[in-house]
């Protein structure tokens, strides 16, 4: 039992997080929006030459083979940037269902990318700028171009989600897979968008305590208000009581109780970036509540992210199932075959 | 990361778990708070406890532990709490006193408190808090005068937990015109000394579960003094960190009372708020966020590191689950929740939740008030100015 990172995994999570503070800063997302395109053509360059679309793909198709320990930091850090291209659903979700059902991942490794439209979401994110999308009928999944697809854009609040409706006629011979890889995309799509959301709320604290470090009122720093400062904590404590969930989920192979965790996983991060991104609002006051001021990039995303991949009914819903049929109690923070046979016959 | 446990874990769980089922009374122990007779039923379940090895896993083996790590400490308090053992009535010494003693004791301190306090011979109190010092103890008053090679304490402490009916106090003591931080020293005294005087305070239930503790003229050796004279403040700040941040409130209590309260509405959710759903599995979860927190503060700790703010984020974590848990119960009973376990018609476990809610209130306030931990947040944790 180790529950800490490795220090590669360290390291990779600061690479990213470094990459994007590099490159997806409030000004280079003004910069994005301005322009009306998709996305930032420079920075996915970078995105790609990093190898990251290729984060969980096999390393015999080009990937790096890495789990969904690796892929939860990259999503963190994306969420923490705000980042608008959709490398966590492509890396993290589109990617290993291409792997897992067999497709050629030459494209989706080089810098394509591929939509997916899931029953659990209404609409499918980024389906305008993807070669092709992945798209459930019923438990089957089929893999469309682009092209033969048509799209009808839902405009999000969050200036970067790009949401569309999508018209398609299945074909047998689109068909990839069945329920199997649905349900695998619903486990990682919640995992990671908790991941995302747990970033993001780090990100609202963190512009909050510069804001508050430099707004004078009273003659002082604002931050130095005990009301101010309990803002700022209460929704720290909550990303505290978010990360681990969110790591242990990931970290989790397959099972009853990895799906609960995730759902928890999802719950605790919305919990968290809800709260952040409120302070965060709160704590700059009137400048909060202004398109000048990034705070609100956070808001929207948190608002997206936290219905996105189940809404937080859904995911109640499967805790429930849960802990409502399930043996609790203290042995069982991991899965129970875990705990060993010896101590069930000692029982 | 390897959320598995290896087989030598699970071999200790297991040989934990067979002697707790061979070893907890079969009846739980009348409460060591509202008589004599609860407190030393509980003084001898730590015997039972010491004399099977159990009394703390994690001290050195020279002093009456095991020398385990903190992920056997986990498993040890999971299963303890699995099999309803007794409250543990030394916690103030054990969790608390103990590991300040390893860290700042001089070998002789060790050699003679330890052993005595994983026994449950002697029983200990804490002697912080004083009328004019509760949230700012660094306003504590009571003084010590160095006389020789003795102290002589004179002061007016009060909240120690358990002091009613326990030996010791280890409490904080200021040389006479120092102030705040400084010129503080940890003192550990008797509380038969000559010159205690113990005054009982009853909680809000009515229940003496402290002490105001009255030191006229107490004289101690100056060998009772843990760490360095006025180095007071830095020594009980190491006992608060353990007290907050790992050792006082194990994830097992909690994921316990998860448990129970599932099983409480499982039972009853025929009759019950809507609402009461939705915060049952909130206590559930936040039990087992709290658990997977502590797994990786543990992992960190073993691998090298130091507690450091955590322990303010953990102290409101696990406070408000304790309280939330405990009000959901009490909306679960619905108008039953208002009877204690002495009306005839009030069901089995009733009390229980009674007194787990009336101690789930005192979580927010003891240990530092939770609005101290979230000044501390800020300000360590976040950096915001004071």
């Amino acid at each position: 039992m180790d529950f800490r990172l490795a220090e590669e995994q360290e390291m990779l999570a600061e690479m990213v997080g470094q990459m994007l503070a590099d490159t997806c800063t409030g000004a280079d997302l003004r910069r994005l929006h301005d322009s009306g395109e998709p996305r930032d053509a420079v920075r996915w360059d970078q995105i790609v030459a990093m190898g990251l679309p290729g984060t969980m793909a096999p390393e015999r198709d080009g990937g790096s083979g890495l789990g969904q320990v690796e892929m939860a930091l990259i999503a963190i850090a994306c969420g923490h940037a705000a980042l608008p291209e959709p490398l966590v659903e492509h890396a993290g979700i589109a990617v290993p269902m291409l792997a897992a059902a067999g497709a050629d991942l030459g494209n989706a490794l080089s810098g394509g990318t591929v939509a997916i439209g899931h029953s659990v979401n209404p609409f499918v994110a980024d389906a305008d700028a993807a070669d092709a999308l992945l798209l459930a009928d019923g438990d089957a999944v089929h893999l469309v171009p682009r092209d033969a697809v048509t799209l009808v854009r839902q405009p999000s609040i969050d200036p970067f989600r790009r949401l569309f409706s999508v018209d398609w006629t299945p074909a047998s011979a689109t068909r990839i897979g069945g329920d199997a890889l649905l349900d695998a995309a619903l486990d990682r799509g919640a995992l990671f968008a908790a991941a995302q959301l747990l970033g993001l709320a780090q990100r609202a604290v963190d512009l909050a305590v510069a804001y508050s470090k430099d707004r004078q009122q009273f003659g002082k720093p604002i931050g130095s208000f005990q009301a101010v400062k309990h803002h700022l904590a209460t929704a720290q404590v909550k990303i505290e009581f978010a990360r681990p969930v969110v790591l242990a989920a990931a970290a989790m192979p397959a099972s009853p109780l990895a799906r609960t965790r995730i759902s928890h996983a999802k719950l605790a991060a919305t919990a968290a970036a809800e709260a952040a991104t409120h302070a965060a609002v709160q704590v700059h006051g009137a400048m909060g509540y202004s398109w000048e001021v990034d705070v609100h990039f956070l808001l929207k995303r948190s608002l997206a992210l936290g219905q996105a991949w189940g809404t937080p009914a859904f995911h109640r819903a499967r805790v429930a199932d849960h802990i409502m049929s399930a043996p609790l109690g203290s042995d069982r923070t991991f899965d129970v075959a875990s705990v060993g046979e010896a101590a069930r016959e000692a029982a | 990361m390897d959320l598995n446990y290896s087989p030598a874990e699970q071999a200790f769980r297991a040989e934990v778990r067979q002697w707790l089922a061979a070893h907890v009374p079969a009846q739980p122990l009348p409460d060591f708070d509202s008589s004599r007779e609860g407190f030393e039923a509980h003084r001898a379940w730590e015997r039972t406890l010491n004399a099977g090895g159990w009394g703390m896993v994690t001290w050195p083996v020279d002093y009456g532990g095991r020398g385990l790590d903190l992920i056997r400490w986990l498993i040890f308090e999971e299963e303890y709490y699995r099999a309803g053992a007794p409250l543990r009535v030394n916690q103030n010494g054990i969790f608390l006193l103990g590991p300040t003693l390893i860290e700042y004791g001089t070998p002789e301190q060790k050699a003679h408190f330890l052993p005595a306090m994983a026994a449950g011979d002697e029983i200990w109190a804490q002697a912080w808090s004083e009328p004019g010092a509760g949230s700012d103890l660094a306003g504590v008053r009571a003084t010590a005068v160095r006389d020789g090679d003795d102290y002589i304490l004179s002061g007016h402490k009060i909240w120690s937990s358990r002091a009613v009916h326990a030996d010791w106090a280890f409490g904080l003591f200021r040389e006479p015109g120092s102030e705040r931080h400084k010129g503080l020293s940890l003192i550990l005294f008797p509380l038969d000394a000559a010159g205690v005087t113990v005054q009982p305070i009853k909680r809000l239930d009515g229940k003496p579960v402290f002490a105001e503790l009255f030191l006229d003229d107490v004289r101690v050796p100056a060998a009772n003094r843990l760490g360095e004279e006025g180095q007071g403040w830095a020594v009980c700040m190491s006992t608060a960190g353990f007290e907050r941040g790992l050792m006082l409130r194990s994830p097992a209590r909690f994921q316990v009372a998860a448990a129970k309260l599932v099983d409480l509405y499982r039972r009853r959710q025929g009759s019950v708020d809507p609402l009461a759903q939705a915060a049952v599995m909130q206590a559930w979860m936040d039990a087992d966020a709290y658990a997977l927190s502590i797994y990786a503060t543990a992992s960190r700790l073993m691998a090298g590191g130091a507690i450091g703010p955590e322990t303010s984020t953990n102290k409101i974590f696990w406070s408000e689950l304790d309280l939330d848990l405990h009000r959901t119960a009490l909306s679960i009973l619905g108008a039953e929740a208002e009877l204690t376990g002495a009306a005839p018609d009030a069901s089995a476990d009733i009390q229980d939740w009674l007194d787990g809610y009336v101690f789930s209130l005192a979580g927010p306030i003891y240990a530092g008030a939770n609005e101290i931990q979230r000044n501390i947040i800020a300000e360590r944790m976040l950096g915001m100015p004071r």
